[in-house]
């Protein structure tokens, strides 16, 4: 779901990480807040624009929807068949209503947009960055006893995994199913049962993983954030304000067609 | 004298029921600069050697010392593990950034090291494991071998004197094993770094300068290959095989035809059987 | 002796249509008799694991044919109960337990099959034994607690427990010691004759292939590159080494002596056959044999 770090050297790609999760943040602000039209277009308009200006094939962003249009879909038809209103088709029990198709494709706007500005953050900034991003924006709390760089490591090894999680999914998924594993039969109950399969070996898999990773990481002398460095570093530049100007304009934007 | 150990003796689950010997009193001496390999069977302790070296394990009693430092005190642990670098068998699980290039600096930026400084040290992992043209790739879309070498280029950026590798090709495919080798002789004969090589494929113990055989925690024997496969009884014993040039070479003798002892190679055995037929 | 998996012109094709399509086979024709040992290698994306997912009934032909056990694999209702008659063993299978022993791991194939208590304990028995485990312990222990080489034997008595007809294996000695390597395949081969198992290998082991196989087929990039007996095979080696595969070290090592002018036979699998033709054509040339 959350696409792969796609190097270039786009205006986007120049942003320092703080920077684009704040156009991100504003961005789903004004997807979600939208009210009317004109709202939309705002919010739809800031968003594109980035994707554009991301300079990379559009393939690479439908990458990340295709991989959630099960949600997409879902979300479209339970507001399609579910929201009552002037009843526009009939199909038996089901009834499609003029508001229903209406709330249907503003939701399935609303996500695939939501879905676009957050793999602009992940398809524009390097691991690295995006760690030291979050790392920096949450150092505030480490006052207050947050783990600010172990959170960000976590959050790195995580994604990093992701793909990796997914791949032995599928193994498991069909080495079960090739000693006759049915996933979906049965009722509820025999449903998580099922699934026991599946998911048992996997944690049990995750945790030795993590048990390794752990054992490679110290041998790589990994103690912890203190007097690390950092490969690339954290700076702002004017890219950066002027972005920055933008997302205030968004955003007191949206606020006020909000009240057109 | 580079790596020392005397008498190291670990214990499993130390003073709970079940506890089992992994190591029995070895002793053993390397040298700057060789190419040692340990090989042995499936609970031999060879990896257990192995990860006293750098101190992921402490001994139970005896003593290891890397470079004049003793792994047993916690103020030597990271200058030891800077020293001498690991890497496991399992490629994936070395592997903690989606982006090559900064994989490779996550052991350099643990030192403290400058970011300028971090990056000349990229560059020179990736050129030595000619990976220079993924730099910017995902790890999870390299091949097995590529994914290896990625995680030797994250130990080598720390610029360690000593490489030890706990059994790096039982998950590679023949290409990958090769081309590992390759950067294992390399690495050793133009740069000067200790390689310590756990492995169970004979061939690859073969291209190393020093064999040592590993049995029930003990080592059993010492030497250079040559010397190591002329105990073809004792290797069988231990469910050990030789490399098929070397076994050809035994089989040949056996049968009146001379050979001499320190055939390794296809090439060695070319050319012994050439100047035999003549 | 009659095929027990036909393949007819098989094509697979990944998101067809699809910006993201991928053809992993290519027009792949072959045929496995009952009872034989057949081995499959090929580089790393050539098309092994995609082709024997075919024979299990995990995969649909985009195009082409596939027969198992005689029937015809397009049909959907064949392919749901394929599981049955073929095993398939995925590498490193001892990832995949769940159950807290191991015998209760062992009997999930048959209890998937519907068979009744006294029946999953005796199928569960005899597959233990067959890889050489008790069934007494495998009541008690978890699996986790077997050695590596034991772990890998109890996940193929999962596979082997279903009692099929046909045994596919994925790279099963993959990452055993010597030993472990040739146990396993004495193993496979001591039910393959016991219980008249056909035995499908994929593997990237020249030697195995070269020590066991009856025939092997080659695949490079999708395609069927080669296919024969091991001896057939082998003696096509610039084919071989041209799709980036090895030869067994002590064919190789054949070739080299040709090579170098001796006129030794070059189709040898294993190192026994290749001391016996060099010392047979050494004394032919009448070398002294000096003790």
């Amino acid at each position: 779901m959350l696409v792969q770090y796609f190097p270039g050297d786009s205006l986007l790609h120049r942003l320092d990480p703080r920077t684009k999760v704040a156009v991100v943040l504003s961005a789903a602000m004004s997807v979600l807040t939208a009210a009317n039209w004109q709202g939309f277009v705002l919010a739809a308009g800031l968003v594109l624009a980035a994707v554009a200006l991301t300079r990379l094939p559009a393939r690479v962003f439908l990458r990340g929807l295709r991989g959630l249009w099960v949600l997409l879909a879902i979300t479209f038809l339970v507001q399609l068949l579910l929201t009552p209103g002037e009843v526009l088709l009939g199909l038996g029990p089901l009834k499609i209503s003029r508001e229903g198709l209406t709330a249907g494709v503003l939701i399935f706007l609303r996500l695939s947009l939501l879905i676009l500005a957050a793999s602009l953050l992940t398809l524009t900034t390097s691991p690295i960055s995006l760690t030291a991003g979050l790392e920096s924006m949450l150092s505030p709390l480490q006052r207050l006893g947050l783990p600010a760089h172990e959170l960000a490591m976590m959050m790195t090894i995580a994604l990093r995994f992701i793909p990796t999680l997914l791949q032995e999914a599928q193994s498991l998924l069909r080495a079960q199913r090739s000693r006759g594993a049915r996933f979906s039969a049965g009722g509820p109950a025999n449903w998580a049962r099922s699934l026991l399969p599946l998911f048992v070996p996997l944690i049990a898999g995750a945790l030795r993983r993590a048990e390794d990773l752990a054992t490679a990481m110290e041998a790589r002398c990994y103690r912890g954030g203190a007097n690390r460095t950092r490969i690339r570093g954290l700076a702002f530049n004017s890219l950066d304000y002027a972005a920055g100007v933008v997302v205030l304009a968004v955003l007191a934007g949206s606020v006020a067609l909000r009240f057109l | 004298m580079f790596i020392q150990v005397t008498g190291l003796t670990y214990t499993y689950g130390r003073g709970r029921p079940g506890e089992s010997r992994g190591l029995s009193g070895v002793s053993l001496e390397i040298r700057k600069g060789e190419y040692v390999a340990v090989v042995g069977p499936n609970g031999s302790g060879k990896s257990t050697l192995a990860r006293h070296l750098n101190a992921l394990l402490l001994p139970t009693a005896g003593q290891v010392l890397v470079d004049g430092l003793d792994t047993a005190l916690p103020e030597n642990v990271w200058e030891i593990r800077r020293r001498v670098g690991m890497v496991f068998q399992n490629p994936d699980n070395q592997i903690v950034s989606s982006l090559v290039e900064e994989d490779i600096a996550f052991g350099v930026e643990n030192l403290g090291v400058p970011a300028e400084e971090v990056r000349e040290r990229v560059e020179e992992a990736l050129a030595l494991t000619e990976l220079s043209e993924f730099r910017q790739h995902a790890p999870h879309l390299l091949s097995g071998g590529q994914r290896q070498r990625l995680a030797i280029a994250g130990v080598l950026a720390m610029r360690p004197s000593c490489l030890v590798l706990d059994e790096p090709t039982a998950m590679l495919d023949p290409v990958g094993r090769r081309q590992l080798s390759d950067l294992l002789q390399r690495l050793n004969q133009s740069r000067g770094v200790t390689v310590v090589l756990v492995t169970h494929f004979m061939e690859e113990a073969a291209q190393a300068g020093r064999v040592i055989v590993m049995s029930a925690g003990k080592i059993v024997l010492d030497g250079t290959p040559p010397e190591v496969f002329a105990n073809f009884e004792r290797l069988g014993e231990l469910g050990l095989d030789l490399p098929a040039a070397a076994k050809i070479a035994r089989g040949l003798k056996r049968r009146g035809i001379f050979m001499p002892d320190d055939i390794l190679t296809a090439e060695d055995l070319v050319r012994e059987v050439i100047k035999a037929a003549r | 002796m009659s095929p027990v998996i036909r393949v007819e012109n098989l094509t697979h094709i990944y998101s067809p249509g699809t910006p993201f399509e991928v053809t992993s086979l290519d027009g792949i024709s072959l045929e496995i008799n009952k009872g034989e040992f057949f081995a499959i290698v090929g580089a790393t994306g050539s098309g092994k694991s995609t082709l024997v997912q075919h024979f299990n009934g995990l995969l649909a032909p985009t195009c082409g044919k596939v027969w198992v056990c005689g029937a015809d694999a397009a049909d959907k209702k064949v392919r749901r109960d394929l599981w049955r008659r073929v095993g398939l063993v995925f590498q490193r299978p001892e990832q995949q337990f769940f159950e807290e022993t191991i015998f209760e791991d062992v009997a999930f194939g048959p209890k998937n099959m519907g068979l009744n208590k006294g029946e999953v304990r005796e199928r569960v028995s005899k597959a233990l034994r067959l890889v050489d485990l008790d069934p007494e312990q495998a009541g008690k222990q978890s699996p986790f607690q077997l050695s590596g080489g034991n772990m890998r034997r109890a996940a193929i008595a999962g596979v082997l427990a279903l009692g099929p007809e046909v045994l596919v294996l994925d790279e099963p000695t993959a990452g055993l010691d010597p030993r472990g390597r040739w146990q396993l395949l004495d193993h496979i081969e001591s039910f393959r004759r016991e219980q008249g198992i056909t035995v499908v290998l994929v593997t990237h082991n020249m030697e195995e292939v070269g020590a066991r196989a009856e025939r092997v087929a080659v695949l490079n990039k999708g395609r069927l590159a080669l296919q024969g007996t091991p001896r057939e095979v082998f003696n096509r080696a610039e084919e071989l080494l041209a799709l980036g595969l090895d030869l067994p070290a002590p064919t190789a090592l054949m070739r080299k002596l040709r090579e170098a002018g001796l006129p030794v036979r070059a189709d040898i699998l294993t190192s026994t056959e290749a001391e016996e033709e060099i010392a047979k054509v050494l004394s032919q040339r009448g070398t002294a044999l000096r003790i």
